[in-house]
């Protein structure tokens, strides 16, 4: 079974919805402390949303120091999958594992509200999901404006980087990008919480999809 | 020994707090055509002299307090 890892800092709240979802996907999920050293043997790992340290300096910034953090970045340099959402998607930004930045949503008010996002190309990470499909996802944020210098979005975008847009710009991300992932493809990040769109009872299960491509990225599982 | 960190949103970057301050001021009648709105820090560390305290703010200005993508710092003053 996959095993798929939490992290938690203090100030984290969507662990819990986190650790749930990769449950009801199937998969096995563990916590992982922020003081923890290794993953407990996690063959994916979730940076999940919440206010880490307060967001106190910058969103994400001070969790991306943690000592979990520095398993993480190893991971995700051995090729293994992450995905962070939200406060995790600030996070993975300030460590430096996705380009980019965070910045407060450009009307200053926090958006908490389903998000239309159009699926810009078929992915690993967006399994049975192809170009132009609609995935309804919430948001719930204040610090969402993703931002890059217009020569490094160029970059993202040739290279493409980009899997998901707002069908309307929530927050002022250049782009209307709401999906973004590293070069090599094995980290991605998004402000909408694809943990919150896993039942029907909740409104959406179009969450599943992202979930299910960081389960599919993850190393198969050696048999027991 | 203590040294002060200037952190500043960077020139051409929509900075939303400074524009709502800006708004805000304008609303009170005061004529304030642009606001920036950064932080300070006062950092209190042990250095050998002048020159390595401003090298150890240097270092966590890059590091820590700043994220170039959008901000510039300033050691001292």
């Amino acid at each position: 079974m996959t095993r798929v890892g939490v992290l938690v800092f203090p100030g984290s709240c969507d662990d819990r919805d986190a650790l749930r979802a990769v449950e009801l996907l199937g998969a096995e999920a563990v916590r992982i402390w922020h003081r923890d050293e290794d993953l407990g043997g996690a063959d994916a790992v979730i940076v999940p949303g919440g206010f880490s340290f307060g967001d106190h300096l910058r969103c994400g910034a001070l969790a991306a120091l943690s000592p979990a953090m520095a398993a993480v970045r190893a991971h995700a340099e051995a090729g293994g999958p992450v995905l962070g959402v939200c406060n995790g998607f600030q996070v993975l930004t300030e460590a430096g594992l996705l380009p980019g930045i965070l910045r407060p949503n450009a009307s200053l008010r926090f958006r908490c509200h389903d998000a239309a996002l159009v699926v810009e190309r078929e992915s690993a990470w967006l399994p049975g999901a192809s170009a132009g499909d609609r995935l309804t996802i919430p948001i719930k944020h204040h610090d969402g404006g993703w931002y890059a210098p217009p020569e490094q979005v160029a970059e993202i975008e040739r290279r493409g980087q980009v899997l998901l847009r707002y069908e309307q710009n929530p927050n002022g991300s250049v782009g209307s990008i709401a999906c973004v992932a590293n070069e090599r493809g094995n980290v991605a990040g998004l402000m909408p919480h694809p943990e919150h769109a896993v039942d029907e009872l909740l409104g959406s299960t179009h969450g599943r999809v992202l979930l299910q491509g960081l389960l599919d990225l993850a190393p198969a599982p050696v048999p027991a | 020994m203590r040294v002060t960190v200037t952190v500043r949103p960077r020139e051409g970057i929509l900075d939303p707090q400074g524009e709502a301050l800006r708004r805000s001021l304008t609303g009170l009648g005061y004529d304030v055509t642009d606001v920036r709105a950064g932080k300070v820090f006062d950092l209190e560390l042990e250095a050998s002299d002048e020159a390595d305290a401003r090298r150890i703010a240097d270092e966590i200005s890059e590091r820590v307090l700043s994220n170039p993508l959008i901000e510039d710092y300033q050691v001292g003053g």
